[in-house]
């Protein structure tokens, strides 16, 4: 779970914060604590995987609530192409946030308390959990904290909180087939020929064909 | 059966027992069996077959992670090893210091093919100053042999496993003779750009040259270059080139090729040499020991079968030790007896000595022209298709510069395969932007980001070096290494020099690095070991006193014994050790077929 100089820092933050217009209903009781050892040093590389297949996920009902609200405004959907959580990102950060690795874990303690931070803040500005609050709401909390050099001192934490959050959110998203096809990927197709950059584009770029 | 048990095989009497299946060990399997001798090849890994294992195609998602690094996967996911990383579980080693700077990270493989299997596939050949360091700058030592030694080496290796590369012919970058290289595939946007912009700071860049098939291998003009007056071989060769497919421009590298499109040795030196029916095969074989008989020759060495733990020992005239640089060195260690109470082949003092690796240092630019680029396909032959050799050497010669070698640059670029990091830290671009505004911005700067790897020479000094640590044993009771390490100012100093050239770069490309940049040199450079160019420890030379092995690779002390992999370098280029290490086998294994047809083996 979280480690006691984050959540030092994490009360800092909160009481540091506006006013209480009441007190917090964040979702504070833990969830399963992380379990498993891994995949090993030599797993099965070509299966295809699924989140919770190698160890168990753990975020709350409540937890992946918030995650997922906060997913959506990260990377709405945009015409058909479809939204974080309907491609499945909340998964994948379960997925993350429930590894027994180093790094996660790291991030664990981050994330976790990042998302009670926004249910608490939530409930401070505006009386409602984050999911509940309405889409103006939900940005003028996000908009305070999306920036860390732009964050008030106090909004330092959750600011660190947001962008990991957001670079694990739009690392998902884009890993995904909808996500590859939103920034135009269009390789991992085997081909008979490498034909290289498209010719009008070099000469729009002022560069030679070859080197 | 050419894949045997410990048992199978301790019956056999070969003629030569290999150790290490990788680069060294895969070419000398194939040199000898492909050319008649009964060969035993001992890996301490699993079997590993590329053909089934590789996960081609298979897309972030798919695996735990987005297949993000972890301790066991350092590379992530779907990287091609098993078993290994900087620290393989039950066989640690040590280090010499608790400084961070003192420390080396060893990586090792426990898989059939060993690092061949993930390696970048840059395969550039030493110049003739490569040789020659110590008479060039009175730094480090000469190699006994000179690029003419070894360039016919490298022609064959160059046409046996495949590389591509341009014809350029620059100072101590040597181009290879006609008929040798593939073509090199088409630069991506950010090559082009690189090279043009470089060029106005007077750095040449130029096609790299890397183990890539980009068109299928000439299996009828091949085989009777390398194999003269040996049809069978030929035969056997042809066979296998045309079951090698080319590139299909796809799937990185570094997971293996199922298509065999790639040099591993694991599809490359292991299948023809296996077809030829004098090679047999044990892996999971963790060799501890070389054996001697009571005339002071090798016998052959003495394993731990890692499935049972039992103990073996298996026979040959002659014996070679490719089990990588340190491992081999720690082989010869371990070798203790009477006669050579310090380590086999250590009379000089020298086994353990000289450790190298590559100086490394990386800059990460965001280039606003490359902005937007319409979609196309920049997947290409597994990572960079360009490179800049290295271009001071009239500075340097001049003594302008304050380090005594030089580096290459790497670079990098494209649009690549999505993943967790493609659009992560982008804050300093965006202003924190989220939602439509943040999905706009992931599509501008997507592909717009260029990297810079410098590769630089390193020359051995007297603080570089490995020992048995005299109280840690891995799982198996096998005493383990103790490292120790220190870079010298010409190292320090070439890194810092690596990121002022790359700042300029990006700089001439009209864009902005990205991240602090460490401007002191001792800060920027990598860790000891994390290129994974470990070279040196059992030092080639001319003088018994003062080396390890004499220019073919056989030890001074023990006549039947060889080493066949990075640790007789006397020197570590800038270039890419892994061709190098091939040749050189290559030519070691030609020596050794001779000199036991003329029955003094």
């Amino acid at each position: 779970m979280i480690d006691r100089r984050t959540t030092l820092q994490w009360m800092l933050a909160v009481s540091a914060s506006l006013p209480l217009a009441r007190p917090a209903a964040a979702p504070l009781t833990p969830g399963p604590a992380v379990a498993g050892t891994g995949y090993g040093s030599d797993p099965d590389l070509t299966h295809i995987y699924r989140p919770g297949e190698v160890w168990p996920l753990t975020l709350t009902p409540a937890q992946r609530r918030t995650a997922a609200t906060l997913c959506d405004l990260i990377l709405p959907a945009a015409g058909s192409t479809p939204s974080a959580t309907a491609a499945g990102v909340v998964d994948f950060l379960d997925e993350w946030l429930s590894a027994p690795y180093p790094r996660q874990r790291t991030d664990r303690d981050v994330i976790i308390a990042g998302l009670a931070w926004m249910d608490a803040e939530a409930g401070r500005r505006f009386g409602r959990d984050f999911a509940g609050l309405e889409g103006a709401e939900q940005r003028a909390i996000c908009d305070d904290i999306c920036y860390l050099p732009r964050a008030r001192p106090e909004l330092a934490e959750p600011a660190r909180f947001f962008a990991r959050y957001r670079d694990l959110t739009a690392g998902a998203y884009y890993s995904t087939a909808a996500g590859r096809q939103d920034l135009g990927y269009v390789g991992n197709v085997p081909l008979p020929r490498f034909e290289g950059p498209p010719h009008d584009l070099l000469a729009r770029l002022g560069l030679p064909d070859e080197l | 059966m050419p894949f045997l048990t410990p048992a199978a095989a301790a019956k056999n009497h070969y003629d030569v027992v290999i150790v290490g299946s990788g680069a060294g060990g895969g070419q000398s399997a194939y040199t000898l069996s492909m050319e008649g001798a009964r060969v035993l090849l001992l890996e301490a890994g699993r079997r590993y077959i590329p053909e089934t294992e590789t996960p081609m195609f298979q897309t972030p998602e798919q695996a735990p992670l987005l297949g993000a690094s972890t301790p066991v996967k350092p590379f992530g996911f779907h990287d091609a090893t098993v078993d290994g990383g900087w620290q393989v579980p039950g066989e640690p080693y040590v280090q010499g210091s608790t400084e961070p700077a003192e420390r080396f990270d060893w990586w090792r493989a426990r898989m059939l093919g060993g690092r061949t299997n993930h390696w970048g596939r840059i395969s550039l050949r030493n110049g003739p100053y490569d040789f020659k360091p110590f008479s060039r700058d009175g730094l480090g030592f000469d190699w006994p042999i000179g690029y003419e030694d070894v360039a016919p080496y490298y022609d064959r290796v160059e046409r046996l496993i495949g590389v591509f590369g341009g014809d350029d012919d620059l100072e101590n970058t040597p181009r290879s003779p006609p008929g040798c290289l593939l073509p090199p595939p088409r630069p991506l946007v950010s090559d082009l750009l690189i090279g043009q912009r470089a060029r106005r700071l007077g750095v040449p860049v130029i096609p790299c040259h890397k183990a890539v098939l980009t068109q299928a291998l000439d299996h009828r003009r091949v085989p009777p270059l390398l194999h003269p007056q040996n049809p069978a071989a030929q035969q056997l060769l042809a066979d296998e080139m045309q079951r090698r497919a080319p590139c299909l421009w796809a799937t990185p590298c570094g997971r293996g090729c199922s298509v065999r499109a790639n040099y591993q040795s694991t599809t490359v030196h292991l299948p023809p040499a296996l077809a030829t029916g004098r090679l047999d095969v044990v892996t999971d074989a963790m060799v501890y020991a070389v054996d001697l008989a009571p005339d002071g020759r090798a016998r052959g060495v003495s394993f731990v079968d890692r499935l049972s733990g039992a103990h073996r020992s298996v026979n040959g005239r002659a014996v070679i030790l490719a089990a990588s640089a340190c491992e081999t060195v720690r082989i010869l260690l371990n070798s203790k007896s009477a006669r050579f109470p310090h380590g086999l082949a250590n009379s000089s003092g020298r086994v353990g000595r000289y450790l190298m690796d590559t100086v490394g240092t990386t800059v990460v630019g965001q280039i606003p022209l490359l902005e937007n680029l319409p979609p196309h396909n920049e997947d290409g032959a597994g990572g960079n298709h360009a490179y800049a050799p290295w271009w001071l050497y009239r500075e340097q010669r001049a003594g302008k510069l304050g380090f005594a070698r030089g580096y290459h640059i790497e670079v990098g670029g494209g649009r690549h395969m999505p993943g967790l990091d493609t659009v992560s830290g982008l804050e300093w671009l965006t202003g924190g932007s989220y939602g439509a505004s943040f999905r706009a911005d992931a599509r501008r700067y997507y592909g717009s980001f260029v990297g810079f790897d410098g590769r630089g020479e390193m020359i051995p000094n007297d603080d570089c070096w490995c020992e048995i640590d005299p109280s840690v044993k891995d799982r198996f009771g096998i005493p383990v290494l103790r490292f120790h390490w220190k870079w010298s100012l010409h190292e320090t100093r070439q890194a810092a020099h690596m990121q002022q050239t790359f700042a300029a770069i990006i700089e001439a490309m009209g864009g902005r690095v990205s991240g602090p940049q460490p401007i002191d040199g001792a800060r920027a450079i990598a860790p000891g070991g994390s290129i994974i160019h470990e070279v040196g420890g059992a030092m080639m030379g001319s003088d018994p006193a003062r080396s390890v092995t004499n220019a073919w690779g056989q030890t001074w002390d023990v006549s039947n014994l060889f080493i066949g992999d990075g640790a007789v370098f006397a020197s570590n280029a800038d270039k890419n050790p892994t061709l190098t290490i091939m040749a050189l086998a290559w030519r070691m294994s030609d020596h050794l077929l001779g000199r036991m047809q003329r029955r003094e083996l």
